[in-house]
C-alpha cells in the first residue's frame, strides 16, 4: 500500500473551507427567508467543489461549480421568485414537539455516525489517483465512462429526457378553447365601467419620477388613481408651493409685474 | 488530517440535511435541503474514491450529480403545481391525502 501523505496546503484548505461549509449548512437550515436559505446552500456547495478539486477530482469540481451552483441552485431561486419569495416558513409546528425531537436525533446521529467513521477509517491511508487525480482526470473519467458505465450512461439519457417531458407535463396550464377573453369583450366591459379612461401616470418631480410616486392634482393632493398597486407609495420632498388667491395676490403680484412698492 | 476529517464532515452535512427536512415547513428549503445530502454523499464518494486508488467513485458521484439535476426539475415543477392550485408551498397544507 503506497500511502499518499496529505500535504499542509490541503489541511489549511479544510479547516477553512469545512467550517464555512458547516456554516452555509446550519445557515440554510436556520434562516426564516428561503432566499437566504438558497445562498446559503450556493456556500457550502461551492466549498464543496473547492474540495473535490482538492481531492484530485477537478472534473468533479468544476461540475459541481457549474451544474449546481450555476443551473441548480438558480433553477431554485427561478422557482422562489415564482412561488413568492415571502412565502416564508410558518413557525407553527403542527406536531408538539418535532422540532426538539428532530434536533435531538440529529445530534444523536450525528455522533453515532461521526464516531463509527472515525473508529472504521481511522487507519485508511490514502492510495492516491496519481495522474488520474490530476492531469488525466478527464480523459480516466472518459475512458471509464464510455467502457464499462456505458450502459448507465445510456440510461441517463432516457431519465434526462422522462424529466423534461414530466417538468414539461406539469408545468403546463391547459386552457379551454374560449375561456380567455378576446379583445372586443375586454373593451367592452371597460366602457361598461364608471370609467373608461386610463388611469393617470406617476408623478414626474425633480427628485424622483419612479412609479411609486404619486401624481398631484391642481390642489395639492396626491392623486390615488396613480398609484401602482403593490408598490409602496413613496413621498417626495417638494418645495411649498403657494396656492389660491389669498397667499399669491393679485396676479401682477404672483408674477412681479406690479409697480406699486409692497 | 486524514480521510476521516472529509468522511466526518461529511456525516454532519448530511445530519443537518436530515434535520433540516424534518424542520422546516417550506417545500422549497425542505428540497433545498435534500440536494445538501446528496453533496455530502457525493463528498464520501470523491473521497472514497481517492483513498482506494479507483476512478470509480467519481463516476458514481458524477451520476448522482445527473440525477439531482433530472430529480430538481420534476420536484419544482411539482413544487409549482401544487402552488398553483393551493396557494401555498408549505409541506402542511397538502394533507388533502390525510382524510
Amino acid at each position: 500500500m503506497t500511502d499518499v501523505a496529505i500535504g499542509t496546503g490541503e489541511a489549511v484548505v479544510f479547516w477553512i473551507l469545512g467550517p464555512v461549509a458547516l456554516a452555509g449548512a446550519l445557515g440554510m437550515v436556520f434562516s426564516r427567508n428561503a432566499v437566504h436559505s438558497a445562498l446559503w446552500l450556493v456556500t457550502t456547495m461551492l466549498s464543496l467543489g473547492v474540495f473535490y478539486v482538492v481531492q484530485s477530482a477537478p472534473f468533479l469540481g468544476a461540475v459541481q461549480i457549474i451544474v449546481y451552483t450555476g443551473a441548480i441552485m438558480i433553477l431554485f431561486l427561478f422557482v422562489l421568485m415564482l412561488v413568492g419569495r415571502d412565502s416564508s416558513d410558518s413557525v407553527v409546528e403542527t406536531l408538539r414537539g418535532q422540532r426538539v425531537a428532530a434536533t435531538v436525533l440529529g445530534v444523536g446521529f450525528a455522533g453515532l455516525v461521526g464516531a463509527g467513521i472515525a473508529r472504521a477509517t481511522r487507519d485508511t491511508g490514502i492510495e492516491g489517483l496519481g495522474d488520474a487525480g490530476g492531469t488525466g482526470n478527464i480523459e480516466t473519467i472518459a475512458g471509464v465512462l464510455f467502457t464499462r458505465y456505458l450502459l448507465a450512461f445510456e440510461v441517463t439519457s432516457a431519465l434526462l429526457i422522462t424529466a423534461a417531458v414530466g417538468a414539461m407535463v406539469l408545468a403546463h396550464i391547459e386552457r379551454e378553447p374560449g375561456s380567455r377573453q378576446t379583445q372586443k369583450e375586454l373593451s367592452r366591459a371597460r366602457f361598461l365601467t364608471d370609467r373608461p379612461q386610463t388611469l393617470p401616470g406617476p408623478g414626474v418631480f425633480a427628485r424622483a419620477n419612479s412609479v411609486a410616486t404619486g401624481a398631484l392634482l391642481p390642489d395639492g393632493r396626491t392623486a390615488e388613481d396613480s398609484l401602482a398597486t403593490g408598490i409602496e407609495p413613496r413621498e417626495v420632498e417638494q418645495m411649498p408651493r403657494p396656492t389660491g388667491r389669498a397667499q399669491l395676490g393679485s396676479p401682477d403680484a404672483a408674477l412681479g409685474t406690479t409697480d406699486e412698492p409692497r | 488530517m486524514s480521510v476521516t476529517h472529509y468522511l466526518v464532515l461529511a456525516a454532519i452535512l448530511f445530519t443537518i440535511g436530515a434535520v433540516g427536512v424534518l424542520v422546516r415547513r417550506n417545500a422549497i428549503v425542505v428540497f433545498m435541503c435534500i440536494e445538501l445530502m446528496l453533496n455530502s454523499v457525493n463528498l464520501t464518494l470523491v473521497t472514497f474514491a481517492r483513498a482506494t486508488g479507483t476512478i470509480d467513485g467519481q463516476i458514481m458521484a458524477f451520476f448522482v450529480m445527473v440525477v439531482a439535476a433530472a430529480e430538481v426539475v420534476v420536484g419544482l415543477a411539482i413544487i409549482m403545481s401544487i402552488y398553483r392550485t393551493r396557494r401555498s408551498a408549505s409541506v402542511d397544507d397538502a394533507n388533502l391525502l390525510k382524510y
